[in-house]
């Protein structure tokens, strides 16, 4: 498979426009189009339901997720909300316990109003999982590796006995991307992106994708997506296009530094623990064996305490201290204040998100000018604690 | 059909794939060929490409010209004429020329043997008087910037083709909305259509049109050898806002015509240079030493060089678009230190005159008071 993905990427089905031969996407910033034959409408009424540039992002997610379609929005939270419509008052969900701050805060704050209700569970634990079932479980929510601290869930057999379950299963696959990782193709029903993340990969767009395996679900989040109206833009769509042209490259570039620093980091003696699934020490390392291609690009660390965390975040040079993840340069993030401060503190130290943990999403520098950058401000913060 | 459906319609109906209403934007540089010796009409962006094609078609259109060109700024758009000529050649020119075409012929095409001289030339009589047996284009900016002085487009086109030379008009000013050289006989129309066709004081952008089959396929061939071109997006940027021109043209003419009334009538100011139609005035203030009073006390237009946007602009010719042109000649044709040059938006009239009253009385008094 990853062999023809990146030429899949180059040349995906809308590679090339049928009209003038364009070698890149044209930009339609037409908000609706003229009908040629009142008796057989055209594919594009108006801009909200169908746009030409849009689509060609749509199709190319949908093909490199193994789906039947794809749809964008603006943002990873509108991909994600708007799916959640899927669901009914009544209804309840199974929530993996460290699913990312703005997802635990759209369940807790918005769907619960609507009478959607939800139990977070360590979805590594197939036992708890099940546990969790009740007669109005409607679906399944999962992301892995999690965030920020990488358990890994095991899709194949999570997703089956959702199918057996008649649960609607849901991946967020930001992480790995389909590069590493088909959610689809290991039984997943709808698998999510914010494609803010590595998918367009140079932090400058905000974006969300989905990816539907069969044509049943596909036309229900079809049907929402114009519904509710929270689409992609077209010059986004544009960008989040062109990204994706080095989606392969970036994310094995990133990929190998990331394996690089995660031994290295672990080595140090003011870092107290690494997650990072590449360890074959990992409790998740042969599940992410079995189900990825690969380890990704991020990885976290805990320096102990939060004085030793701000020093830190003084002292490097390299990555920017900031929120996302997924670009050409290296971010740190600390999550206790950012991804996650929109989780309780008891909530979050029960996921392992103390005040002295970073997450590292590893960009496309120098390996060794990044590790030499985390040197420097590791010893230089070990020197002012003493 | 009239102007104003043509500017509204520019793109539309030409997108057949999908009948997008707004022509889409192609970044493509390459296009794919359906076989060898077969093209789609597009093979390399600096070539064509197929969002700019439609702002070609349009502007060709409008001016009534052949064929149509988009360049990166009007400066380049201007520049690519110079591959008409060749060592020699001589050019006449409108004495108050825009300071960035005189820089233009006076710096770079004059160390190429190609001269221009600049003269009063407000009809063909004028042309007459300055002809020499080498020359070979008129280069006219009417009404000239920023002296307001109108020229003659068709008896200057005639005697220019009587005599064998190229009449190129620089309609930056009046935009075909209310002027169409190559109707009256000119063989190049030039635009900075950053200014009235863009008309939003956002994209920067050049515009030849030219009458002639010969003529059009040597601009052609200008075009894609030198590669001055504009972009894609600017491309659509600039469709987008001509779709306007006429509307605001008309706002433009009719505020101008307000304010002229005004500053005509103010006792700061001595004299007001308007053609008539179109957003430029001129005007100069009793005394040089308001001038930078006046311009520190504006609230609403701004002090800013540039022109032909919705927004109101004030420049003080002087010392910013005519910076180039030597002082003495510069104040032989009027432009003097107590000269301002207004780009009157589409604001509303009453606001605009509210900010330069204000702004006249107080500059007058604080000049009296440094004065003391």
């Amino acid at each position: 498979m990853s062999s023809d993905f990146g030429t899949k990427l180059i040349h995906h089905k809308m590679a090339v426009d049928p009209q003038t031969g364009a070698s890149s996407t044209p930009v339609y910033l037409a908000s609706t189009y003229h009908q040629f034959d009142i008796e057989n409408p055209g594919i594009f009424d108006y801009a909200r339901s169908g746009n030409p540039t849009r689509l060609a992002l749509e199709e190319t997610i949908a093909e490199l997720e193994e789906g039947v379609a794809g749809y964008a929005y603006s943002s990873g939270m509108a991909a994600i909300s708007s799916v959640f419509m899927l669901f009914s008052n009544g209804d309840h969900l199974i929530v993996s316990e460290d699913v990312y701050g703005g997802t635990f805060r759209f369940l807790n704050q918005v769907l619960n109003r609507m009478g959607i209700d939800c139990t977070f569970v360590d979805t590594t634990d197939m036992e708890k999982v099940q546990a969790a079932l009740t007669p109005r479980t409607k679906g399944l929510y999962i992301e892995t590796p999690s965030n920020p601290v990488l358990k890994v869930s095991d899709l194949r057999s999570l997703c089956t006995w959702a199918k057996e379950q008649g649960l609607i299963s849901i991946v967020d696959n930001t992480f790995l991307t389909p590069y590493l990782q088909r959610p689809l193709t290991l039984g997943a029903d709808i698998v999510i992106h914010s494609a803010t993340k590595f998918i367009s990969g140079h932090s400058d767009v905000v974006a969300g994708l989905v990816a539907v395996k069969d044509e049943a679900i596909a036309k229900q989040v079809g049907f929402l997506q114009n519904a509710f109206g929270s689409i992609l833009g077209v010059q986004d769509s544009w960008l989040v296009l062109r990204g994706l042209k080095t989606l392969k490259v970036r994310m094995e570039a990133s990929s190998k530094s990331a394996d690089k620093i995660a031994h290295w980091l672990r080595e140090q003696p003011s870092v107290k623990k690494v997650y990072y699934t590449g360890f074959s020490d990992h409790p998740g390392h042969e599940v992410q064996n079995g189900q990825a291609d690969g380890h990704g690009a991020v990885l976290s660390f805990d320096v102990g305490d939060e004085s030793v965390a701000k020093q830190l975040m003084k002292q490097v040079k390299l990555p920017i201290v900031a929120v996302s993840l997924g670009s050409v340069e290296s971010i740190l993030s600390y999550p206790c204040k950012m991804s996650h401060a929109s989780m309780p503190k008891e909530e979050r130290e029960k996921r392992g998100i103390t005040a002295g943990l970073f997450r590292l999403s590893v960009g496309l520098e120098d390996v060794d000018d990044l590790i030499r950058d985390l040197e420097q401000a590791l010893s230089l913060q070990l020197s002012s604690v003493e | 059909m009239k102007l104003q459906t043509k500017l509204v319609q520019i793109g539309n109906r030409k997108e057949q794939t999908t009948g997008a209403i707004s022509f889409p934007v192609t970044f493509s540089t390459a296009f794919l060929h359906p076989g060898l010796g077969e093209s789609t009409g597009f093979d390399y962006i600096r070539t064509k490409n197929p969002t700019r094609n439609v702002l070609e078609e349009a502007i060709a259109d409008i001016e009534d010209g052949d064929q149509g060109f988009a360049f990166s700024s009007g400066m380049s758009a201007i520049h690519v004429l110079f591959g008409l000529f060749k060592p020699g050649d001589h050019i006449i020119a409108s004495f108050d020329l825009y300071g960035g075409t005189y820089r233009l012929f006076e710096e770079l095409w004059r160390h190429y043997g190609i001269t221009c001289s600049y003269a009063d030339i407000r009809n063909g009589e004028d042309l007459r008087a300055h002809l020499t047996p080498e020359t070979k284009a008129v280069f006219i900016e009417t009404p000239s910037n920023p002296m307001m002085i109108t020229a003659e487009v068709d008896s200057i086109a005639s005697v220019a083709k009587e005599q064998g030379l190229l009449t190129i008009v620089d309609n930056t000013f009046l935009s075909p909305y209310y002027q169409k050289p190559i109707q009256l006989g000119a063989d190049i129309v030039v635009h900075s259509a950053t200014k009235y066709l863009g008309g939003h004081n956002d994209v920067l952008a050049g515009l030849v049109v030219t009458k002639g089959k010969e003529l059009s396929e040597r601009v052609a061939f200008l075009q894609n050898t030198s590669g001055a071109v504009l972009s894609p997006m600017d491309s659509w940027l600039l469709v987008r806002g001509m779709k306007t021109l006429s509307l605001r043209m008309e706002k433009h003419t009719e505020n101008a015509s307000q304010l002229v009334s005004k500053l005509k009538e103010c006792s700061f100011v001595d004299d007001v240079l308007y053609a008539g139609v179109g957003g430029m005035i001129s005007f100069r203030v009793k005394d040089a030493r308001m001038v930078p009073h006046l311009l520190k006390n504006l609230k609403l237009i701004s002090f800013a060089e540039s022109l032909g946007g919705v927004e109101s602009l004030l420049t003080y010719p002087a010392i910013q678009t005519h910076a180039d042109i030597p002082r003495e000649v510069r104040e032989k044709v009027g432009v003097c230190d107590r000269l301002l040059r207004m780009s009157v938006g589409i604001e509303h009239v009453g606001d605009l005159w509210e900010d330069l009253k204000q702004a006249l009385q107080v500059a007058y008094t604080e000049m009296n008071n440094e004065g003391e």
